[in-house]
């Protein structure tokens, strides 16, 4: 999930393969943000939506009752339900409306600082722009333009929506004796060997069996390519690298 | 050192990171939490970029760079101390920036008020212009509202205060509405701000030269001056504001088109703060004050002028000193 390939120090590090996007704090370590496509927003906006009709349903009814101060009331709530419900969510809940929520998205600056009033009070106006001429048109072709997803109030607030982590769980090292690699090993081996006994789990044992005769002769295994030690002995290896619990 | 070693080292400080990050999330007050926060989040900053140099598994390294991420987040969130902005922004910073954007302030301001007074002027000359740019059924309408016989038969006494209610809550939709769509269609190369500048000033010029024209002027005119000082002139600067936009994109200068609109923007949407306001105070005065039939129409006249002068004198001259009044 992470790129956190251990480049050499100083060098520039390559953009990422994917669409995630590398964002340097000042603390000097990379944040990775991970842009959210048109589909996962519209859904989001679609979910929006209809907490805003629902909720204006039950408001009208609910101030119905008052007559024409209710009316009154109710102008009120349309106005404020309209215009700020996006704006007092994402400024006040970490940039996370409910359909955002749902989603699993936020909306942050493009710093990945979180959002502020203004940002978020113009990307929201500019909402208006982006609906014509109909049904978002402008605001989906804008998004589906951009590398970052952004439609056009994105674009002018310097806002971003991206995908919210979910939080990792790590698995076990299979159970194997440490071994100590007989060749020194390069950083990104070093890595190669451990994502392997780390993603073991969730490989077919033939896949496994296939992956590890590949390094079989490299790493001395004994028996060679075709042993069924193959497995063993990587994650031996891995579990060296890793050090003793 | 050993990953798991690293691990078993610092998992305590990990959690306890989490769960004060928790914490923070979860309110905006001033916390607890918050006490050694600084400290805490470049260890892990450190911590992470540690794992990264040395290799570590991508499932150790992920954790902490949501960990991060999550610290960041909280580290780098906005103060907002909003009271003492408001009032500095009132005080000095919406006027300083209206007289900063003069040109356009000026282009939008010449565009409305000039389609206003003309078409005003045009219809109160040749009648039949009317129907040019509004609806016969609609001239019915406003006729109906404004008829000074219809005023004094159907609401002979004041209006009752939930009227006033509902009124306010209409103009506030209706107005800000129009003010929004006037700022955002900017974006549009500035033409959507041009064409709503432009087509407003042709309908309100159009109803009032209709109006006065025929001889319901006693009852329009005092209604409408009092709040239309400050709903005219933030339609007006609601204009500007996107004509900010437009001009952006139209002439970025050195700045790339995205970057010269974010930094338009930034400026814009300040001015949309003020229009609310603006908008909002005018809604107050057109629910509570211009409905009122008792006060002599000098009087709303009077009051009217002083509302002008006051909003004219505001942008002009408030917070030309170099210090905001404490």
């Amino acid at each position: 999930m992470s790129s956190s390939q251990a480049w050499p120090r100083n060098a520039v590090q390559p953009a990422p393969l994917d669409n995630r996007i590398r964002m340097e704090t000042p603390e000097g370590i990379d944040l990775l943000l991970r842009p959210a496509g048109l589909l996962s927003r519209s859904l989001a906006f679609t979910i929006d939506l209809g907490i805003r009709g629902v909720l204006l349903i039950a408001l009208f009814y609910a101030f119905h009752l008052f007559g024409e101060f209710g009316t009154g009331l109710f102008v009120l709530a349309l106005f404020f339900v309209n215009w700020w419900y996006m704006v007092l969510f994402e400024v006040l809940h970490q940039g996370r409306t409910p359909g955002k929520q749902i989603m699993g998205l936020r909306v942050v600056h493009d710093d990945g600082t979180p959002v502020g009033w203004s940002a978020s009070l113009l990307r929201n106006l500019l909402r208006f722009v982006d609906m014509l001429p109909f049904g978002y048109s402008v605001g989906a072709f804008a998004c589906l333009q951009h590398p970052l997803f952004k439609r056009l109030g994105d674009l002018a607030a310097g806002t971003l929506v991206i995908y919210r982590d979910a939080p990792v769980v790590r698995p076990d090292l299979p159970e194997a004796p440490a071994i100590i690699a007989p060749l020194v090993l390069s950083l990104d081996e070093q890595r190669a060997v451990l994502s392997f006994a780390e993603r073991q789990a969730s490989l077919a044992p033939a896949r496994v069996q296939e992956l590890a005769a590949i390094v079989a002769e490299p790493l001395q295994t004994p028996g060679g390519a075709h042993s069924s030690h193959a497995v063993g002995h990587l994650n031996g290896i891995a579990r060296t690298l890793a050090g003793s619990a | 050192m050993k990953q798991r070693q690293f691990e078993q080292r610092y998992q305590g400080e990990w959690s306890t990171f989490a769960e004060r990050l928790g914490a923070l999330e979860h309110s905006r007050r001033k916390n607890p939490a918050g006490d050694g926060f600084t400290e805490q989040y470049r260890q892990i900053c450190r911590h992470l970029a540690l794992a990264q140099e040395r290799g570590y598994s991508s499932h150790l390294i992920d954790p902490l760079q949501q960990l991060a991420m999550r610290g960041h987040q909280q580290l780098y969130r906005h103060r907002s101390q909003f009271m003492a902005q408001l009032l500095g922004f009132v005080l000095a910073d919406f006027p300083r920036l209206v007289r900063a954007e003069w040109r356009l302030v000026a282009i939008a301001c010449v565009l409305f008020f000039g389609s206003l007074i003309v078409m005003g002027l045009l219809v109160y000359g040749y009648p039949d212009l009317i129907y040019s740019v509004v609806s016969p059924a609609q001239v019915g309408e406003m006729e109906s509202m404004y008829d000074p016989a219809a005023r004094r038969i159907g609401q002979a006494a004041e209006r009752a205060s939930s009227t006033d209610w509902l009124m306010f809550g209409y103009y506030i939709m209706h107005n800000i509405g129009i003010a929004f769509q006037t700022f955002a269609s900017g974006l549009l190369l500035g033409i959507g701000s041009l064409f709503f500048l432009f087509f407003n000033g042709l309908m309100i010029g159009a109803v009032a030269g209709h109006l006065t024209d025929v001889g319901f002027g006693e009852t329009f005119w005092p209604f409408v001056v009092g709040h239309g000082a400050f709903e005219l002139t933030a339609i007006a600067l609601a204009g500007a504001a996107g004509l900010k936009l437009g001009w952006a994109l139209l002439a970025p200068g050195a700045l790339r088109r995205g970057e010269a609109l974010r930094v338009a923007a930034k400026t814009s949407v300040r001015l949309i703060g003020g229009v609310m306001l603006f908008l909002l105070i005018a809604a107050f005065i057109e629910a509570y004050w211009s409905s009122m039939t008792w006060p002599q129409p000098t009087t709303k006249y009077l009051v009217g002028a002083a509302l002008w002068t006051l909003v004219i004198a505001y942008l002009t001259l408030a917070g030309r000193t170099a210090h905001a009044p404490d």
